[in-house]
């Protein structure tokens, strides 16, 4: 498919900001994803829900380059994209919070903010010498966490291990939406977390597409999922079992697409 | 969600009790320091143990013999640079001390048997710890095998091929030029004498802090360490990383080589093997952990020597060198349980 088709394919709607379309992956004679497409708009979170096995992972993973599709396109603003690494989805803006949390514990809020997108001095210290601009990093986290509106991190100098779960949690959040990023995507946030460290994360999740931040939410629990999500991707067995929303459908009809009891 | 944000101040203050009112008792307090500052314990360590052996016999704290100690450190203490950059990416070598003799031994070859200018040789022998840095990392990055493994074979393999390159054969240092003997000399600074070697070990200090310390790689290198996959997630390139890292030790480790020389005024292929154990000793002792991502090159400084300090003084003090081994044995010990109770710290 070419941008141009890309593009006529949604000439009526809103263009889409993130756009797969049939994305196949195998592993071996394993099917994880055997033809899945999926829009993301402006503005909105779409959650993807499904059981265990039936893709929601490998899909996100092809979306955010940490998995390279068989087959299928993906497009940014209808501009198709390729990406090889998790660094080439960074690069347009795609930003993912994994569900194991990837931030270092040992360094400090700040220093995880910048990992990997290091700030030198400027000048000869920094061109030369590579000097970190360590005072500068730590005074544009600050900024973005502000930004954010997230306010449970007072002090960027903390070594994450020092924090809580929804802390940590937040930290991740932060770096994935900060620093002019498009899409942010979010692997079960709140699967390891209390119920209020939970509803903060969520709470997140909605200053994030207030500010016009689209969001990818995957995650396993239907209330969470029926909270915030504006549009629901249900995945089963490597395929798009349905596209619905909280308002057209019940949590009990969601399981029930997850589960194959029914169809949309 | 509105009642919940309202709700917001008194549940922040609660959250401040949970994780930090139950650590405020006296201990804690102190633990948590220590926790902040790494080389905070080896400091107090070689502080103590500097001022009871003092104590016990009035000739260790003069200034001979703190030089003399400095000088006894100046080997191990820059493999423990090496050890270090790689012990914080969660890795261990078995080989530096291996390395250093290799490296060792091709520049005293080269100079003295083939007739090579000194620059020249030490720069070949540079360019073998880097040489055999890349081949442990390669090994490392590529094969995906662990560093113990790789070094445990590599040590093998380096300690053979000295024997064989130099048949075994001692070079002494009356028959180098001056250059690969010039760690060795030394030059007043007031009362003390301070050997070049020991400079040349403290700049490479000051180098690696400042690398670690305040450029990206620096970070990245505790990073990889810390959890290879979040560092592999946020973008850093791991295998690049640690790549580097066993080259830059290579590189210390040629150094060494050198300072070695100076220190021992001969190439002795049949020695320093052990030292890649006195190395690890000093970089634990220096509080940095074996799991990786945490821990200070200063600290590595700290635990060399402490580990200089104990053996001087126990032998001023007359005690049989098996003594001090004991003594070293408890010390590594005591400074891993110590470093257990102060990684308590998070909850």
């Amino acid at each position: 498919m070419t941008a141009t088709e890309f593009q006529l394919a949604d000439t009526a709607v809103r263009q889409p900001i993130l756009q797969a379309r049939n994305l196949v992956k195998t592993f071996g004679r394993v099917v994880g994803l055997d033809g899945v497409s999926l829009d993301l708009y402006p503005g909105e979170v779409l959650a993807v829900i499904g059981d265990n096995g039936a893709g929601k992972s490998t899909l996100i993973k092809c979306l955010t380059g940490a998995e390279v599709p068989d087959s299928g396109e993906l497009a940014i603003s209808g501009q198709p994209v390729h990406f090889k690494r998790p660094q080439d989805a960074r690069v347009h803006g795609i930003e993912t919070v994994y569900q194991n949390l990837a931030v270092s514990p040992a360094l400090d809020v700040a220093s995880n903010l910048f990992l990997g997108r290091e700030e030198r001095l400027p000048g000869p210290l920094g061109k030369l010498f590579r000097v970190l601009d360590t005072k500068g990093m730590r005074r544009k986290a600050k900024e973005e966490l502000t930004r954010l509106g997230i306010s449970t991190l007072q002090d960027v100098t903390v070594p994450v291990e020092n924090l809580s779960g929804g802390q940590r949690q937040a930290v991740a959040v932060a770096r994935a939406a900060a620093f002019g990023s498009k899409v942010v995507v979010l692997d079960e946030p709140t699967a390891a977390l209390g119920v209020r460290e939970s509803n903060q994360v969520l709470q997140l999740v909605r200053d994030l597409r207030d500010r016009g931040l689209p969001v990818i939410l995957i995650s396993h629990n239907m209330p969470h999922v029926f909270d915030v999500a504006d549009r629901i991707h249900i995945q089963r067995l490597g395929k798009c079992a349905a596209t619905i929303t909280p308002q057209s459908h019940s949590m009990t009809d969601a399981v029930a697409i997850m589960t194959g009891a029914t169809t949309a | 969600m509105t009642q919940q944000q309202t709700a917001g101040p008194p549940t922040g203050q609660a959250d401040l009790a949970e994780e930090f009112l139950d650590r405020q008792t006296p201990l804690s307090r102190i633990r948590n320091i220590l926790h902040r500052y790494p080389a905070l314990s080896p400091a107090i360590v070689l502080l103590v143990s500097v001022i009871a052996f003092g104590l016990l016999n009035d000739r260790f704290l003069r200034v001979e013999n703190l030089s003399l100690i400095t000088q006894q450190v100046a080997v191990v203490g820059t493999l423990a640079i090496a050890q270090t950059l790689i012990i914080l990416t969660a890795g261990i070598d078995l080989s530096v001390g291996a390395v250093m003799i290799l490296s060792s031994m091709v520049m005293a070859q080269l100079a003295v048997n083939n007739g090579i200018p000194a620059p020249l040789a030490i720069l070949v022998g540079l360019l073998v710890g880097l040489g055999a840095g890349a081949l442990n990392g390669f090994l490392v990055t590529r094969f995906r095998l662990p560093p113990f493994i790789v070094t445990l074979g590599t040590l093998n393999i380096f300690i053979a091929l000295t024997l064989l390159y130099s048949n075994g054969a001692t070079i002494r240092g009356s028959a180098m030029p001056g250059m690969l003997t010039w760690t060795g000399s030394t030059f007043p600074l007031g009362p003390v004498r301070i050997s070049t070697g020991v400079v040349l070990m403290l700049l490479l200090y000051i180098a690696v802090a400042f690398i670690l310390g305040k450029t990206a790689w620096g970070r990245h290198v505790y990073a990889v360490g810390d959890d290879k996959e979040a560092a592999r997630l946020a973008g850093i390139a791991v295998n690049r990383v640690l790549m580097s890292v066993y080259l830059a030790a290579g590189a210390v480790l040629a150094v060494g080589a050198w300072i070695q020389i100076g220190r021992t005024n001969a190439a002795n292929p049949n020695t320093g093997v052990d030292l890649n154990l006195d190395s690890i000793t000093a970089v634990v002792i220096g509080g940095t952990s074996l799991f990786g991502g945490r821990g200070s090159i200063w600290g590595t400084l700290l635990g060399a020597l402490i580990v200089g300090v104990f053996r001087n003084g126990l032998s001023l003090a007359g005690l049989d060198v098996l003594y001090q081994t004991l003594a070293v044995g408890i010390l590594i010990i005591l400074a891993v349980s110590i470093d257990q109770w102060i990684r308590k710290v998070k909850s």
